[in-house]
């Protein structure tokens, strides 16, 4: 899949903006006053710069409150409600922290709860395409919401937790690449099946439609960069977990959280990247890319 | 709405003959042509005469190479080139139709077409990614959805003589390749048809229980029957006259001494 920038960037700070948002609506860190507006620019930020960023890849952005309205059958309309209702919710339980001391519980637990179906509708608009058998597992929404949860503990400075949760979260995310590896052989997709021709012998894709490119060319069979698939998981997995965990088991200081921040943020843009650039649609069988 | 209607009155396809398909690409021409013509948002192109072009296309011509199993004793049989028409299969199963978030893709419950409304689509292109058979490309100039309409503006358009109301690709196709009927109809010609030649599904294993239907190729005959000698006019094409006589054969044979 061709790894569009501003998805990657929606992805990654969504996560982490309602990873964060999910620990305030708990009440961890327990704060008020300016340091909780502090803690909620920064989760805003995040979260809402994530959302705008993903309405650059879209065509038409002038019509998306349209998909506010299939929320029966499309994950992605319901990602939109879940984070609009999060935002809202969280916004009115962050004004009354920050502005009359006052910590609305059972609001900041709605609010915890719509972030994290935030995250989780995100994972399904993936999770759900059968056309990309990498993607479609379970797998999935286990490493987006591990992902998120690992972000919000370690912006919200839950040190503990942080180190705890970016175990996890790098324990998942190996799950993911080896089982990911062999999910489109596994899938049952093949050319023979694409073209029903396999009964009578070996197919092999001959001749392209066109001897130009095309938006299905450019779009599904990415494939620039995967030979550093290997280096790349590795760099990603030491900055996105091993970094920050030994940054934060050394010792405590705001500069040190914020170089472990750094590290998280980068390496999890650089896993976030290979999600996309190793995720093989079977559209490309009938191009002889697979 | 982007659920999917539970049952179609018709069900509007196409049966495509791997059989008789020559790869002459007029079908991929005359759908470009019609439907940059007639209804919704032009099929651009970009680039069209300088060094990268790129365009977009409802229907696009594959070739596919068929080797069969060597067998033992047998001299290789001969591999067969078959040309491979795809489009939107406007699936039963459609998962295009339930990932779009704003309710522009939509199946028709009267027919079974699977239509884009234009002026719904944000362009987000999450309907392609569901689609197992790139069926749709999002137009690089129009920033909209492309997909077969099955020539909805043709098949019920009073306006054109009787003849010309089917798809464009099946009304131009010169091999007869192309057959376009309700599958809902046992007796129609395309259910006849696909239900006499074994009309197969692409990508089964997807579970999007396409509407249109591959014919697979009948079995070619064995060229290599006959001792080898494949060509009775051979002899007939023998050099007749081995050396040159008269004035020019004197010639040869001066220049050849010197």
């Amino acid at each position: 899949m061709h790894p569009a920038p501003s998805v990657i960037f929606f992805t990654v700070f969504s996560g982490i903006g309602f990873g964060l948002l999910a620990f305030l609506g708990l009440g961890f860190p327990n704060v008020s006053g300016l340091t909780a507006f502090a803690f909620f620019v920064i989760a805003y930020l995040c979260a809402v710069g994530g959302l705008i960023a993903s309405t650059f890849h879209l065509g038409h952005p002038e019509r998306a409150m349209k998909a506010f309205t299939q929320w029966r059958s499309s994950w992605l309309s319901r990602e939109g409600i879940c984070a609009v209702v999060a935002l809202l919710v969280m916004a009115l339980y962050g004004a009354g922290l920050v502005f009359l001391g006052e910590r609305w519980g059972l609001l900041g637990l709605i609010g915890t709860i719509f972030s994290l179906l935030t995250v989780f509708t995100t994972s399904m608009i993936y999770t759900q395409l059968k056309t990309i058998p990498r993607w479609n597992t379970p797998a999935t929404p286990a490493m987006f919401m591990s992902y998120a949860l690992a972000g919000g503990a370690l912006l919200s400075g839950q040190i503990t937790w942080a180190m705890a949760l970016l175990a996890v979260a790098a324990i998942v995310q190996v799950v993911v690449w080896m089982q990911g590896d062999g999910a489109f052989a596994g899938s049952g997709s093949t050319l023979a099946a694409a073209t029903g021709l396999g009964a009578d012998g070996a197919v092999r894709a001959f001749e392209p439609p066109h001897t130009g490119t095309n938006y299905l060319l450019k779009e599904f069979a990415f494939v620039v960069g995967r030979k550093h698939g290997m280096k790349l998981r590795i760099i990603g997995i030491v900055l996105m977990a091993v970094l920050p965990v030994l940054l934060l088991a050394a010792s405590f200081s705001h500069l040190i959280a914020l170089l472990a921040v750094v590290s998280h943020i980068a390496g999890a843009l650089t896993t976030r990247w290979l999600f996309f650039a190793e995720a093989e649609h079977v559209v490309g069988l009938y191009y002889g890319k697979r | 709405m982007t659920t999917l209607p539970q049952s179609t009155t018709r069900k509007l396809g196409l049966v495509i003959d791997l059989d008789t398909c020559v790869g002459c690409h007029a079908c991929v021409i005359s759908c470009k042509g019609w439907n940059t013509e007639n209804y919704g948002a032009p099929l651009s192109d970009t680039d069209a005469y300088g060094a990268d072009p790129s365009g977009t296309f409802l229907n696009r011509v594959h070739s596919f190479e068929v080797k069969p199993p060597i067998l033992k004793d047998q001299p290789a049989p001969e591999a067969q080139l078959i040309h491979f028409p795809k489009s939107c299969l406007h699936c039963e199963d459609a998962p295009c139709v339930t990932v779009c978030p704003t309710g522009a893709s939509y199946k028709r419950v009267e027919d079974g077409i699977v239509l884009v409304n234009e002026s719904d689509c944000i362009g987000c292109g999450l309907c392609a990614w569901a689609c197992p058979y790139g069926a749709r490309e999002m137009d690089a100039v129009e920033k909209v959805m492309k997909k077969c309409t099955l020539c909805v503006d043709r098949i019920y358009n009073e306006n054109l003589p009787e003849e010309d109301r089917e798809p464009a690709c099946v009304r131009t196709c010169p091999a007869g390749a192309r057959h376009f009927g309700d599958f809902a109809d046992p007796d129609s010609n395309v259910s006849k048809l696909s239900a006499e030649r074994g009309g197969m599904d692409l990508m089964p294993e997807q579970g999007t229980k396409p509407v249109n239907k591959y014919l697979p190729p009948r079995p070619k005959d064995t060229l290599s029957e006959g001792a080898g000698d494949i060509d009775i006019l051979a002899p007939y094409l023998e050099p007749v006259a081995q050396e040159a006589k008269g004035f020019l054969g004197w010639l040869d044979k001066t220049l050849e001494k010197l």
